[in-house]
């Protein structure tokens, strides 16, 4: 038998279920992992070993009681530290949260525990989710678990290798520009950002509102699936949810791919795309076409500009999301006996970082007195352009496959010189969220450094039945997220 | 030039954010860069287009008129960094 | 002061409070008051990762005052976020509204020294109120009490149609008395649910283009901004007289000094950067709604004041009076049902009655409930006057003792034997004594002093023990006086 934190999801809340294992058993399981790995992979920013241990124990109690222990019964997941946990510290990757302890659970952890999983602790990501490279927490530094000289990836760096490493079966992530995705193909695990509106918002610190979701990921595309499962749904605490019911996912995956039409976007395979990102993409593709899925090539004629307008809609939003940390009803205040207006500028001064701080100009300026038109509103309407692209490929496609990437990870201070050529890491996933569409990253290679590379399904939007039926068919018919990190 | 300083120390100034004269040089030039580089969205023919605020298909949520919250406890005064009793404490605010 | 020759140009921007139960965006009771921070929710604190769920009855009370004051309502219309800094702003951005409000084009009806205005409305628009800035005197801090924070507001633009201040009055009291028609506000400006900023410039008379427009804040009261008003239309008729040019800026009301004073603090030029609230959905108020509330709302103030005028031959002045508040004008009309005549019945409301609801304050309820006699109770004390069955000063002083019971004064005058006394027989007798006590008095009207009557009246009403016909008295008196 493989050692408990080896197990996927299914399998660990299938043997809980049976009173094969213990709750309690396969918490410890993780921790003891964690304690093993952590300080190679520095994942997690705050552990929660005797909360979770409690959490275990009433799940256990349950089984004995007879009662269902949820859809996630007894499975140890994290979650990214920019989603609020009542009693457990929420930093945001900031120093202006450091020692922030909200009062409250976000939705989406309310119902984790809701669905019996148990939160062993909180996952480091890029400061506010801004970043793609998780380089930019000011608390800890994340590293990539297939070669510690390198990043995991960005925002939810800490949740991608947090599940590569095995130190939590499943972990939530948010992705406003790929934060999911990329760590996903970065770590070479599975990761899904649902349609905007799919899952609520409610208590996840906000980046950029019309483009944030929240995300799970995990192993394999079925444990995604059933974690999605359990999370998602409306919610009246959020007015951007979607009312519409939530399908039962982890049932929707089986079921043939043949004839299901796949698009590949011509303006996705591009110069500069690291050989070995493009040939295992194509080679999947050819796996798809084997599996009976009609591939055929689409075109999104507006995708250059793709980066461009997420920066801007993405900074204006975040720049007013966080004129909340003023250093007054929470969060970090600057020392002293200041004026206020001094006390304002030199809190924000010292709690944000330099990518945030630059966010946050880039983001002020696109909607200031002269410039909004020039910038966020013409953002706002490229954005239209974007989405009526997809909107015409994704009537004679039922999907869409790209690279997750143009390379696989880069080392660690290696994009840090340039905010731009950060800024490029994203230019496959960008779009995605600026149609709010739904997206999956699943493993389908590695380069000759044996570097994970990831594959990215776009669908329909609320379409996540026929993304996750695409990435289980391709799973199946091979084993690249059967490997797992040299750890 | 795409921003000068003197745009750059407005901005900070709209965002209550204190920079060192280094940083607010570093930051127009990282500034200037980019949005030279989003320049070419001005060349994108925009006229008829109706700008995206929402992308959601669904219609506004309105919620019943009902006071359900319970008076608060300790719960708002915990993460504040300076308070008078239930109150929170700031530097003086001048008219 | 002289502003001869000069035309101001008056707007007024009013914050309404709405009387809902919860707040706009959360939960939380609407009614605060309390222990600071106590009526607050991780939403209305602006806590970081919480989202805003807006109030139906929010937007049906801004339709309600659309509907009422001949707005368009907007079927599309959206929330947008209004970005500064200050304490008393959780979340460092209000949630309002900009672009696209939900109220457009709409007017007031006012009535100034009896003639009707028209003043155009610019727009209604929903919105967040804030928390409390509480400045301690002689400290180097100030406190935040966010209790008051996403209390629902309705904004009421003005377009600049006022010229004179007797026309913002009365635009004021016009709108507020339609909020409280409409039951959505209580319209009360001491305590802050009913808040209002005025926009001045002035022009040369007979000339179009608008002088440069000051915006005056912080008049707690109805007095304080018509002298607000006055004040800054004489300082800057005054400055143009020296040739001086105006700036455009905020100036608040000095309640003590009486002037208006240029804010103190750093004003950044307020760049609020609106943008589209994207946590909320745009807002789609389809025919039905509007039908919907419009099928509630009451006959307003300016229609019920015409008909007034028309049904009950009341002069424009007593018919305003009656109809400023709903709940008198009901109680009027429910006294007419109960047999009074239009006129005596006007008389005792606008006398009797809104003294004693003046002084006891009653009127600081939305709806006063609590009448010192019910309508039936007055309208027979009216019409007890009326016949002569009792005089008015008898009248007067049974509504005390009418108050809380269901008593009807006509059995009470008849119990305690309480009938006017108009036989001239039974009063020569009072008459005469009284002449013959006073002669000092007597001598002086006879020598042309007409007022000395009144106290040769009072002489007899005191010696009937008040049931004398004062009429009666006053003839029986001159010819006593004559002779």
């Amino acid at each position: 038998m493989s050692a408990l934190h080896e197990l996927s999801v299914v399998e660990a809340a299938a043997r809980v279920r049976r009173r094969e294992i213990s709750a309690v058993e396969l918490t410890r399981a993780a921790l003891a992992r964690i304690a093993a790995v952590e300080p190679q992979v520095g994942a997690f920013l705050t552990l929660a070993e005797v909360e979770a241990i409690a959490a275990a124990e009433a799940i256990d109690r349950r089984v004995a009681a007879g009662q269902d222990p949820g859809l996630l019964g007894g499975v140890p997941v994290g979650v990214k530290d920019i989603i609020c946990t009542a009693g457990l510290r929420t930093t945001a990757g900031s120093r202006i949260l450091e020692t922030f302890v909200p009062s409250y659970d976000a939705t989406v952890t309310a119902r984790l525990r809701a669905a019996g999983a148990v939160i062993v602790g909180k996952l480091n990501c890029d400061e506010f989710a801004m970043g793609s490279s998780t380089e930019n927490s000011a608390l800890a530094v994340t590293r990539n678990p297939w070669d510690g000289k390198r990043v995991p990836g960005g925002s939810s760096g800490g949740s991608g290798a947090a599940v590569a490493a095995r130190e939590c079966h499943a972990a939530l992530g948010t992705d406003t520009g790929g934060s999911i995705r990329l760590p996903a193909a970065f770590c070479g695990v599975v990761g899904l950002k649902p349609t905007y509106g799919r899952i609520s918002r409610r208590g996840v610190i906000a980046y950029a509102s019309s483009l944030d979701q929240v995300g799970p990921l995990a192993r394999n595309v079925a444990d995604v699936a059933l974690v999605l499962e359990a999370i998602a749904g409306h919610d009246p605490g959020d007015s951007t949810a979607s009312p519409r019911d939530v399908p039962a996912y982890r049932t929707a995956l089986e079921g043939s791919i043949r004839g299901l039409r796949v698009g590949l976007p011509r303006e996705y395979f591009v110069e500069g795309m690291q050989p070995e990102v493009e040939a295992a993409v194509r080679g999947a593709v050819d796996e798809l076409e084997r599996l009976g899925a009609r591939v055929e090539s689409v075109s999104l004629p507006h995708t250059e500009y793709a980066i461009a307008t997420y920066y801007l809609i993405a900074t204006a939003e975040a720049s007013s999301n966080l004129a909340r940390y003023d250093g007054i009803r929470y969060g970090l205040r600057a020392p002293g006996r200041l004026a206020l207006g001094d006390m304002y500028e030199t809190t924000r001064a010292a709690g944000f970082g330099a990518e945030v701080k630059r966010r946050i100009m880039l983001g002020t300026y696109a909607l200031s007195a002269g410039y909004y038109d020039a910038y966020y509103l013409k953002a706002q309407q490229i954005r239209t352009l974007i989405r009526m692209d997809f909107q015409k490929v994704l009537e004679q496609c039922d999907a869409l496959v790209t690279p997750v990437a143009p390379t696989t990870a880069f080392r660690l201070g290696e994009k840090t010189a340039d905010p731009l050529t950060m800024y490029l890491s994203d230019i496959f996933t960008i779009s995605v969220n600026l149609a709010g569409l739904p997206a999956l990253a699943l493993p389908c290679g590695f380069d000759t450094a044996g570097l994970p590379i990831g594959l990215q399904v776009i669908g329909r939007p609320f379409d996540e039945a026929t993304v996750l039926r695409l990435g289980h068919a391709y799973e199946r018919a091979t084993t690249w997220h059967t490997r797992g990190a040299p750890l | 030039m795409a921003i000068t300083r003197e745009e750059v120390r407005r901005v900070a100034a709209l965002a209550r954010l204190r920079l060192e004269p280094a940083e607010e040089e570093r930051l127009t030039a990282d500034l200037d860069h980019i949005l030279e580089a989003f320049a070419r969205l001005s060349s994108v023919d925009t006229r008829t287009v109706e700008p995206t605020a929402h992308v959601e298909d669904f219609g506004a949520y309105l919620r019943d008129d009902v006071a359900t919250n319970p008076p608060a406890g300790d719960e708002p005064l915990a993460n504040a960094p300076a308070t008078r009793g239930r109150l929170f404490r700031v530097p003086r605010i001048i008219e | 002061m002289t502003t001869a020759g000069i035309e101001p140009v008056i707007g007024l921007e009013v914050h309404a409070e709405l009387l809902t139960r919860s707040k706009i965006f959360c939960a939380c009771s609407a009614t605060f008051g309390g222990e600071p921070n106590t009526n607050v929710c991780p939403v209305c604190l602006g806590m970081p990762g919480l989202l805003p769920v807006l109030n139906r009855r929010v937007v049906e009370f801004a339709i309600r005052l659309g509907l009422a004051t001949h707005c368009a309502i907007a079927a599309n219309s959206r929330f947008a976020r209004k970005n500064y800094f200050y304490p008393d702003l959780p979340k460092g951005y209000q949630i309002s509204m900009y672009e696209l409000p939900l109220c457009t084009g709409g007017h007031l009806e006012v009535l100034v020294d009896g003639q009707s205005r028209r003043i155009g409305l610019t727009r209604i628009h929903m919105e967040e109120d804030t928390g409390k800035n509480i400045h301690e005197p002689n400290a180097d801090t100030s406190l935040v009490d966010f209790n008051r924070s996403g209390v629902p507001l309705l904004e009421i633009v003005s377009e600049p149609d006022m010229r004179n201040v007797a026309e913002a009055g009365a635009y004021l009291r016009t709108l507020r008395s339609i909020l409280q028609y409409l039951e959505i506000c209580d319209g009360n400006m001491e305590e802050g649910s009913f808040r209002c900023d005025a926009n001045v410039s002035v022009r040369p008379a007979g000339t179009t283009a608008l002088g440069t427009k000051v915006e005056v804040k912080n008049m707690n009261s109805f007095r304080s901004v018509e002298k607000a008003i006055t004040y800054e239309i004489e300082r800057q008729a005054a400055a143009l007289g020296r040739g001086e040019s105006l700036r455009q800026e905020t100036r608040l009301w000095d309640a003590e000094r009486e002037e208006t004073r240029p804010m103190r603090s750093k004003e950044f030029a307020h760049d609020y950067r609106y943008f589209p609230e994207p946590d909320l959905l745009p807002l789609v108020v389809d025919r039905t709604w509007v039908d919907e509330v419009r099928a509630t709302l009451p006959e307003l103030p300016a229609p019920r004041r015409e008909r007034f005028v028309r049904d009950y031959q009341l002069s424009t002045y007593d018919a305003d009076v009656l109809t400023q508040r709903k709940d008198i004008a009901d109680y009027f009309e429910a006294a007419i049902a109960a047999g009074a005549a239009p006129k005596e019945m006007a008389n005792w409301v606008t006398t009797e009655l809104l003294r004693i609801v003046h002084d006891e304050k009653l009127d600081r309820a939305l709806v006063i409930r609590d009448w010192p006699v019910t309508p039936t109770q007055l309208a027979r004390l009216a019409t007890l006057v009326q016949s002569g069955t009792i005089n008015r000063n008898t009248a007067k002083a049974l509504v005390p003792r009418l108050r809380g019971t269901t008593r009807d004064p006509q059995e009470l005058v008849a119990a305690e034997g309480l009938g006017q006394v108009s036989d001239r027989g039974a009063l020569e007798a009072a008459v005469a004594d009284v002449v013959a006590r006073h002669p000092a008095q007597v001598a002086e009207f006879r020598s042309g002093k007409e007022r000395v009557l009144g106290f040769l009246v009072g002489q007899v009403m005191k010696a009937t023990g008040g049931k004398a016909n004062p009429q009666v008295v006053q003839e029986l008196l001159r010819t006593a006086l004559v002779a």
